[in-house]
């Protein structure tokens, strides 16, 4: 079977040899890839983490199962352990059964397993930036597996490479194949690592989170390329992603991975309409959703996922779990539900519906959106000048008005210049034009001490919690010392009293003070930062993506503890973010942007219920949701073509390269912001068309 | 690439200028003063008129910045001056021993690199393992051993047992290039021993970070062959920093020459050099100062160059 | 040769965590050579500083009736050409490099620390004085700088020490030093927590000090280990030249100068010692700054 003299092997003739096999469900075909009790370790110095426990999964020809689970859970090491592409036994060991096609792979030497890498079975990697090697171009780097595998003349590699760019979706593939990787978006990376992936033909894929580095409307791009090349190539493909929307609208069958171990698996539709494991249960649960009706609050799982290096004994969710109970400390059993639903607890839960529907969020009123602004931001504007000439206008004619006592939302991918406006707006840039009213002065103009003044009303909570902190220092010290300096507290010891108020406000152990930065997890890390920015006193609060780098569970906690805040504080925040879904719950009004410029702006209801723009519409029907298991079968308009270079953006409105209904009179000149009502602007010439 | 090379060259000039500048400022601004060191040189204490007027002679009594200007027109005719001990033109004696320094130069940097880039790539490989220790233990060496020691070592060694010593006079390389490279591969090794040790280290951690970098992880999962990943994705890769380093070190590498053409006898600029720190002999320092950064910008172009022809992200010009 | 990438699948788990490493076995046994390194250090250090107590003749005393004498009993390393005993003269020649190299590298680190760290924080155009004056410093050899200013300085006896030769090895230490300490100060500028320091209104100097510079501890330390060993070896090969430490301080260097090599085709101890005791210092500065170097990095931190 792995004769490597037979070439490219027609899936007709592999299947011939496939000898029957009597699983869960007779008529179902075998399994292309079968892993059974994977198990890995990890050996350092003082420590030995047992990351993967008993892991077993299959995948069919033409289907897509889903690895789901939050960071640690072990879900990258097993797709790791199954291609074999661990390193070092020192310090690694994996056990268990991996079978292609029937036949066990593992056991196989590696010179033999080297012959099946990239040949029959595939993978593709998280980061397109880094996984391409930038001194080879991509056209010798789709080449390799062919020359390897298939022994393919150079002429012969070339015509096949051309035509996995073409099947990818890759124009002009002759000359990219000349071109090297940094030549290349994001996106296209990516689509060339799928080529590459599928180069020899291979029985099966797996994909470690291949859309989490790219924008939501690339994501949509390359997810809905990979289910049809699955399809049309009878290929399985394991998809491994955190995020369950992905899941509810790409995934056939899904697996969800908690504390190294598969707590429950089943179809889609099975286990995100009645999920059986309390942790599926909570996953649901906590992740915001575009598709019912907001929440006032989100239901959190309470504390963090375990660290790999002490999982809790028997049920590793029981420390977190609504009903645990002295049964859940012995190791649950798999057990199965007629229909084939897998799924490992003492106390399933056996009936589950959308929270949301049980509790809509009463329809708050609108007058907090129409006060007096607290920040009202007037056509700001941000340059940058090139060290060897040209101008990155990085952002445009921002006019943006934050609800006092409320939320600005402020989204967009990648490159829009949302951070930027968060910066020049906090004074680390300077601001090349426009103006920006806080309590009626110009904080852009502000002298040195009215600044100084000005820093303490305006505060801000930074995405990345661990590079926010110094690292050197310990928390105690780093929540007194803007206490300190700024006179707030008179001496130490009226600084630790505050200190302690702070760590209670956001839900931290006073006994937090005594610690590093690099012992505390994400989830504390940012309640750290959150607490010094209270510390100040604030007004206004600017989150530039505060929650981006958390889990789903630990992400729902802080955004009611920010909810919280501003209730009991009455802080307002303009709280920037790229999930849509997470911006709709927390903002009353949300602004959305591409390529430094405002497309449109209005009030949650305006906005995600009646969007004008086509930006907009478009970023909302990328956005996978859970709700997608039921609309499967719905095209979805896909924004097509990679994001222009903030260098050389179009003429006109900025979005009509992309815009399925850009007309000519898109280019001649910037749409200006038509008001649908008072609340709601569109910059699109065709906004007020049906 | 036209373009870039004439960038390059137009860069050069300030810094050029900037270094004649501080050596000639260092030179006369500090205290010290050659003509009276030469005097005395030749017996007896010199009076005080007479010091006087052999500096009015010698130019050396003219305003600070007369003289700078002096210098600054000559530097552009090429003129460097006359020592002030022997009166010959500086120009001459530095390129009368200029293609010595510079052939065992370019010898110590082909020995150096031609035993770093494979030991180090093998030792960033096998990393933890006894070969590993073993070229680790190599390399140590000879950063530990002051280069102008191991060259009289190896220089003893040679002669006990062989009774070999590296020839005399000077051969030159058009017409007896064998005999060169007699007399000059002692102190080659000397130096590129050195200058090997610090590019094993660095082309031994490329390779190892190499190795945990992502594209590597792809080459494996396409399954191809351990030699293919090792030419096609890791070397490459690696050489990039290693050729930094080359021509960062570069100035090291023309440090431990000056000091091994005094082992070796050899007639180099390095020799030339010292005799003129320890006479004074101002002109004849600021012009060898001059020249060998030249030689320094001049290597520290090819680098880049080589850089820019391996790393398809760098664009020249 | 083996497949450096090769994995296969284990016959069983492990089943115990090994020992919980204490400070031994993590710094000493984790670093043999670094551990040996600091062994050395230390013990050089004593050795230079009880010299003269240990010492068995005084290393000026002249015996030219013993001249170029093997080890023996009576001299355990031989005698030079002046009939002066080779082992004390090592000893005090240990006390010179350490004196020297331990000076200059501190000199150099501290101030290049200052200049580098000031060059990534304050821009504009000072920033760009102190690039081009650093680009200046850096293309002339190191040795070449230190000779230039050794013969521009002249020398300057303060207490039996040449200031004047420290500063002449610290100020090429300077440009080197700076260029590390600015880059590692760029990417502390750019993460997040110096922009919280920013929008917390702390002053200037409060951000350098209490914020850059702790963070930059690290590699200092490690350069500056790293260049006490470079300082050695220029103070050595300055003797050698007949331009460092002059007659009759001991310097290792200087011992082998002028016909030490000559008269080493029939008595090599005159030129090995010396050799093998700067080697020795080097290696050991050299090593322990490796480990210094690997124990700092934050890569290899495994409490995360």
């Amino acid at each position: 079977m792995y004769n490597e003299r037979s070439g490219m092997m027609d899936m007709g003739e592999v299947m011939e040899q496939i000898p029957a096999k009597t699983g869960a469900s007779d008529d179902a075909p075998a399994p292309l890839l079968s892993v059974r009790n994977l198990n890995v370790q990890f050996r350092a110095n003082d420590s030995l983490v047992h990351i993967v426990r008993d892991v077993s999964f299959e995948v069919r020809a033409g289907e897509i199962l889903a690895l789901v689970g939050e960071s640690g859970c072990g879900k990258s090491v097993s797709s790791l352990a199954v291609m074999r592409l661990l390193s070092d036994p020192k310090t690694t060991r994996f056990t268990g059964e991996a079978r292609l096609l029937g036949k066990d792979y593992f056991a196989l030497p590696e010179e033999d397993m080297r012959r099946l890498r990239g040949r029959d079975i595939a993978m593709i990697f998280q980061e397109p930036m880094t996984s391409l090697n930038p001194l080879l171009t991509i056209g010798r780097q789709i080449a390799e597996p062919m020359f390897e595998h298939l022994r393919l003349t150079a002429s012969q590699a070339q015509a096949r490479a051309i035509d996995l760019l073409t099947k990818v979706g890759i124009t002009d593939p002759e000359r990219r194949l000349t071109q090297y990787p940094h030549e290349l978006s994001g996106g296209m990376r990516q689509r060339v690592m799928i080529a590459i992936a599928l180069a020899c033909n291979p029985k099966v894929i797996i994909a470690d989170e291949p859309t989490t580095a790219l924008d939501v409307t690339i994501q949509a791009q390359i997810l809905d390329l990979l289910q049809s090349l699955v399809r049309e190539m009878n290929v399985g493909l394991v998809l491994i992603t955190h995020n369950l929307a992905l899941v509810a609208r790409y995934a056939d069958r899904v697996s969800v991975m908690y504390a190294g171990k598969i707590v429950e698996s089943g179809t889609t539709r099975q286990v995100l309409e009645t999920p059986h494991h309390r942790y599926t249960e909570g996953l649901l649960a906590a992740v915001p959703r575009l598709d019912v009706p907001r929440q006032a609050r989100l239901q959190s799982i309470p504390g963090q996922p375990p660290s790999p290096r002490n999982f809790p004994q028997g049920c590793a969710f029981h420390p977190r779990c609504p009903v645990a109970s002295e049964a859940c400390h012995s190791q649950p059993e798999l057990s199965a539900t007629d229909k084939g639903q897998r799924y490992a607890c003492f106390h399933p839960a056996m009936t589950w519906q959308v929270a949301a529907l049980a509790s809509p969020a009463p329809v708050p009123a609108d007058d907090r959106v129409v006060r007096s602004p607290v920040l009202q931001v007037r056509g700001l504007a941000k340059d940058f000048h090139l060290k060897r000439g040209g101008t990155v206008r990085a952002i445009q004619g921002i006019d943006l008005d934050v609800p006092e006592g409320g939320t600005l939302g402020l989204v967009g991918e990648s490159g829009c210049g949302k951070t930027t406006v968060a910066r020049t707006l906090l004074h680390l840039q300077a601001a090349s034009a426009g103006t920006a009213t806080f309590r009626g002065s110009n904080i852009l103009s502000a002298s040195k001490s009215e600044l100084l003044k000005l820093r303490q009303k305006i505060q801000v909570v930074y995405q990345d919690p661990f590079t926010s902190l110094n690292p050197r220092h310990r928390i105690g010290q780093t929540l007194a010392e803007p206490l300190l300096v700024h006179g707030l507290c008179a001496d130490k010891r009226a600084a630790r009293a505050r200190v302690e108020e702070l760590l209670d406000l956001v839900g931290l152990p006073r006994d937090i003070t005594e610690r590093y930065p690099h012992q505390m997890s994400g989830g504390q890390r940012q309640r750290v930062g959150i607490a010094r920015a209270l510390g100040m006193k604030p007004e206004l609060i600017i989150c530039d993506e505060p929650v981006s780098a958390l889990d789903v569970s630990i992400q729902a906690q802080i955004m009611n503890l920010f909810a919280d805040l501003r209730t009991k504080l009455g802080l307002s925040y303009l709280f920037i973010a790229h999930d849509l879904a997470v911006v709709r719950h927390i903002s009353d009004i949300v602004a959305v942007m591409y390529l430094g410029r405002v497309m449109e702006i209005g009030t949650r209801a305006e906005l995600f219920e009646r969007p004008r723009h086509p930006y907009t519409r478009a970023l909302l029907a990328a956005v996978p949701s859970l709700g997608d298991e039921n609309r499967k079968s719905q095209a979805h308009a896909v924004v097509k073509g990679d994001l222009p270079s903030p260098l050389n953006p179009p003429a006109g409105c900025v979005f009509h390269t992309r815009c399925p209904i850009a007309t000519g009179a898109c280019r001649s000149a910037i749409p200006p912001a038509i008001a649908l009502s008072q609340t709601h602007r569109v910059a699109c010439i065709k906004a007020e068309c049906p | 690439m036209i373009r870039y090379l004439r960038n390059r060259l137009l860069l050069a000039i300030p810094t050029l200028l900037g270094v004649a500048t501080l050596i000639f400022f260092m030179l006369n601004v500090l205290p010290g003063d050659t003509v009276e060191t030469m005097l005395r040189a030749e017996g007896g204490s010199p009076s005080v008129e007479l010091v006087a007027a052999e500096r009015a002679r010698l130019g050396l009594d003219r305003p600070l910045l007369v003289q700078y200007g002096d210098f600054l027109t000559g530097l552009v005719t090429l003129d460097l001056g006359h020592s002030h001990w022997t009166g010959k033109p500086v120009i001459e004696e530095v390129m009368l021993r200029l293609p010595i320094t510079l052939e065992v130069a370019v010898l110590s940097m082909i020995v150096a690199i031609a035993v770093a880039v494979p030991l180090g790539t093998i030792a960033g490989l096998y990393q933890g393992s006894s070969i590993d220790y073993a070229i680790r233990i190599f390399a140590i060496g000879g950063i530990a051993l002051p280069s102008f020691w191991f060259g009289m070592i190896i220089a003893l060694v040679m002669l006990w047992s062989f009774n070999w010593l590296p020839p005399l006079g000077s051969p030159s390389l058009m017409k007896d290039p064998f005999r060169l490279l007699q007399q000059l591969i002692l102190p080659a090794i000397a130096v590129g021993y050195r200058y090997s040790a610090i590019l094993i280290r660095m082309m031994r951690s490329s390779v190892i970070d190499a190795l945990h970098e992502d594209y590597v992880r792809t080459a494996r999962a396409k399954g191809l062959r351990v030699a293919r990943i090792v030419w096609r994705h890791v070397v490459p890769n690696s050489l990039l920093p290693t050729i930094t380093m080359i021509g960062l070190e570069f100035a090291l590498l023309i440090g431990s020459l000056v000091v091994i053409e005094q082992v070796f006898s050899l007639n180099g600029i390095g020799r030339l050099f010292i005799e003129a720190v320890s006479r004074s002999d101002f002109m004849v320092i600021q012009g060898i100062v001059i020249v060998l950064t030249v030689i320094f910008i001049a290597v520290n172009l090819l680098v880049d160059l080589a850089y820019a022809a391996i790393d398809p992200r760098i664009e020249l010009g | 040769m083996r497949n450096p990438f090769a994995t296969t699948v284990s016959d069983g788990l492990w089943t115990e965590a090994p020992r919980h490493s204490g400070f031994f076995r993590r710094y000493v046994l984790g670093q043999p050579l670094g551990a040996l390194g600091f062994a050395l250090i230390v013990a050089g250090f004593a050795v230079s500083l009880l010299a003269p107590f240990i010492a068995p003749y005084d290393p000026l005393v002249t015996d030219y009736g013993n001249a170029i004498a093997a080890p023996s009993l009576s001299h355990w390393l031989g005698t030079d050409s002046f009939g002066r005993d080779l082992f004390s003269r090592i000893l005090y020649g240990g006390r010179t490099a350490f004196l020297i190299g331990v000076s200059a590298s501190f000199v150099g680190c501290t101030i290049g620390l200052f200049v580098g760290i000031a060059s990534a924080y304050i821009r504009g155009w000072i920033e760009m004085i102190i690039e081009r004056f650093l680009e200046i410093l850096l293309a002339i050899p190191t040795t070449v700088l230190a000779l230039v200013l050794v013969s521009s300085l002249g020398r300057n006896l303060v207490y039996g020490i040449d200031l004047n030769l420290i500063l002449a090895i610290a100020l090429p230490i300077i440009p080197k030093m700076a260029r590390v300490a600015r880059s590692q100060a760029l990417t502390i500028r750019s993460q997040s927590y110096i922009d919280a320091a920013v929008t917390l209104g702390f002053s200037d100097l409060r951000i350098i000090f209490r914020h850059m510079a702790p963070n930059i501890t690290g590699p200092y330390l490690v350069l500056l280990t790293a260049f006490i060993s470079q300082a050695i070896l220029i103070e050595a090969s300055l003797s050698y030249l007949g331009l460092g430490v002059t007659e009759p301080t001991p310097s290792w260097g200087l011992m082998l100068a002028g016909n030490a090599f000559n008269t080493a085709m029939t008595a090599p101890w005159i030129v090995i010692f010396p050799g093998v005791a700067i080697a020795v210092v080097v290696f050991a500065f050299s090593m322990f700054g490796d480990a210094l170097r690997d124990a700092l990095d934050p890569k290899a931190r495994a409490d995360r």
